[in-house]
């Protein structure tokens, strides 16, 4: 089983999101970067104990410079075998996805995993991108993932309630919540990990179709009117008559 | 020159975000001068086809093919951008849109918006607002290539619908073979449980219920209002609740009508989840919970005494 992994960096759950640069910038002051949840906990995790169950490799791959190096090292501590970084600036997915899928396009991986989406840019874009370009399937928003031989059981969240699919491998696959468990590094991973292989490679000069020219922050709430609990009917009243909500 | 759209369908009809985007179309379509087509994969009535003109397309095109997968519904809507010549295509940034969008955006070798909240803007150029950081804040895109694929936040625009039927276009070409084939579907929740991704109005609760027993109230509230019920990460990670009813940056985020919120503090996380619903109550006895600085309305007090009092008051009003 020869698997890949796409990581993200991505700013700490608890950073406060500001702006620079007349808001068009991401303020990076005091924020801590990290590797984003939905690629380390549940696509990595869910690499890593394929790998445990059925033999094989897992490589976790990012996109940009060497500002990503320290969540790539994360993902080694977790448990990926090795890492590779191709050196380019991606200013949108689409770009990424070319970058990414340059690179695995010779490589036979058997499966690539994404998380479902940043917690930065809530594109989910990636993996599908990545699955066209490489013309096999992909399943959007799993769950669950289970291999037979070369054929992938996937339970995948749909509208209305989940579907479950078959595919023959390779395929693409975005992880959402359900599909692992979150691995906290011990000292031997985090240890292992400064010796791992990264490798870095440039990038192949992929398009960037768009780009952010601008950031602004939501209008702030007029302030909270307070309902007194004795008299908590005049609530649904106030949902009613007054906000028009109910 | 056609503004395309895809409409996914469930059960015989439309998905209700699939119809949003659809009268999203139908206005970049209105200010380019152009028509908006409609389409759509599966079995479905000509009364239900015709239904997207009462959102704006002046027509859609049907294939019939059963259990499409992402890749055919790809090669389906793309066909249809290069034969219209169209140069934008919109989706919902729903389950379907999610699964089916980026395919076409690499098929068209297009730039791809996903989560877009306004019309785009063409006084200089192409420049649209999305959401970002999981609703903290706004992104502004400038699309730099001739072609873009642009997908449609749910519940972040008004509908406004018209009588207006859109001419029905049967299209039978062949959409190759499937990637995966669809095993079994599974429905969420029981019978008659409304979809927290689809739901206008939500009662979600948190730790502060004190445990799993005391929902019984709360999904009773639901109940009376017409709303889903969600949990908070805790909660769900406890067991709880089952984990499709989290809600927050790392569950489902969710933008309803109105979010009433019982016994949740409102961490960062949680309100990343939640923080595009129009309007949020806040019901907790805890004076400093952060989540009252991003309520509507806020009621400092106990659950197991207010809840049944909104229960009596929301029956009364029925």
């Amino acid at each position: 089983m020869k698997i890949l992994v796409c990581i993200s960096k991505a700013p700490d759950t608890t950073s406060k999101i500001a702006f620079t640069d007349e808001n068009s910038k991401f303020n990076e002051t005091g924020v801590q970067f990290i590797v984003n949840p939905y690629d380390e906990w549940y696509a990595l995790v869910r690499g890593l104990e394929l790998k445990e169950q059925m033999g094989g490799t897992v490589t976790a791959i990012a996109v940009g410079g060497a500002e990503n190096d320290p969540i790539i090292r994360k993902a080694l501590a977790i448990g990926a075998d090795d890492a590779i970084r191709i050196d380019a600036e991606a200013l949108d997915a689409f770009a990424v996805a070319q970058e990414i899928s340059n690179y695995a396009s010779d490589k036979s991986y058997d499966l690539i995993l994404c998380g479902k989406e940043t917690i930065s840019y809530n594109g989910a874009q990636v993996p599908g991108l990545i699955a066209e370009f490489m013309d096999i399937a992909f399943a959007s928003q799993a769950i669950k993932l289970e291999i037979n031989g070369t054929i992938a059981t996937i339970e995948c969240d749909v509208q209305g309630g989940t579907e479950v699919l078959e595919a023959n491998l390779p395929m693409v696959l975005s992880a959402a919540k359900g599909m692992a468990e979150q691995r906290i590094p011990n000292m031997r991973g985090i240890m292992a990990a400064r010796t791992k292989k990264l490798e870095v490679i440039q990038g192949s000069g992929a398009t960037n179709n768009c780009e952010v020219v601008g950031y602004s922050l939501p209008a702030a709430k007029s302030g909270c009117k307070y309902v007194d609990p004795d008299n908590a009917e005049e609530l649904i009243n106030l949902l009613r008559n007054e906000a028009k909500a109910i | 020159m056609s503004v395309i759209v895809f409409v996914d369908n469930k059960d015989g009809a439309f998905v209700k975000s699939s119809l949003e985007a659809v009268n999203y179309a139908a206005n970049i379509a209105s200010a380019k001068g152009v028509d908006c087509i409609a389409v759509t994969c599966g079995k479905l009535s000509n009364e239900v086809l015709e239904l997207t003109g009462n959102y704006g397309a002046s027509k859609v095109v049907s294939n019939n093919t059963e259990n499409a997968d992402n890749s055919q519904i790809a090669m389906l809507v793309s066909n249809l951008v290069e034969s219209n010549s169209a140069s934008i295509v919109v989706f919902s940034h729903d389950f379907s849109g999610k699964a089916v969008a980026p395919r076409v955006a690499a098929k068209l070798n297009a730039a791809i918006v996903s989560g877009v909240v306004e019309l785009p803007n063409f006084d200089s150029g192409f420049t649209v607002k999305k959401s970002v950081f999981s609703g903290k804040a706004f992104a502004n895109y400038k699309v730099n290539s001739e072609k873009a694929v642009l997908s449609l936040l749910p519940n972040s625009l008004d509908v406004i619908t018209t009588d207006n039927n859109a001419e029905v276009i049967v299209d039978s070409s062949d959409l190759g073979t499937a990637k995966m084939t669809i095993k079994e579907f599974k429905k969420k929740g029981g019978e008659g449980k409304i979809d927290l991704n689809e739901a206008e109005l939500v009662v979600s609760a948190g730790r502060g219920l004190k445990g799993p027993e005391n929902w019984g109230m709360v999904e009773e509230l639901a109940s009376v209002l017409g709303a889903a019920t969600a949990c908070s990460r805790p909660v769900a990670d406890i067991g709880w609740r089952p984990h499709h009813e989290h809600v927050g940056q790392t569950g489902v985020a969710i933008s309803p009508n109105l979010y009433i919120a019982i016994g949740i503090s409102g961490a960062i996380q949680h309100l990343a989840g939640v923080n595009r619903s129009k309007v949020i109550v806040v019901i907790n006895k805890d004076p400093e919970a952060p989540f009252f600085k991003a309520a509507d309305y806020g009621i400092v007090g106990d659950a197991f005494d207010v809840v049944p009092k909104l229960v009596a008051a929301a029956k009364a009003l029925n």
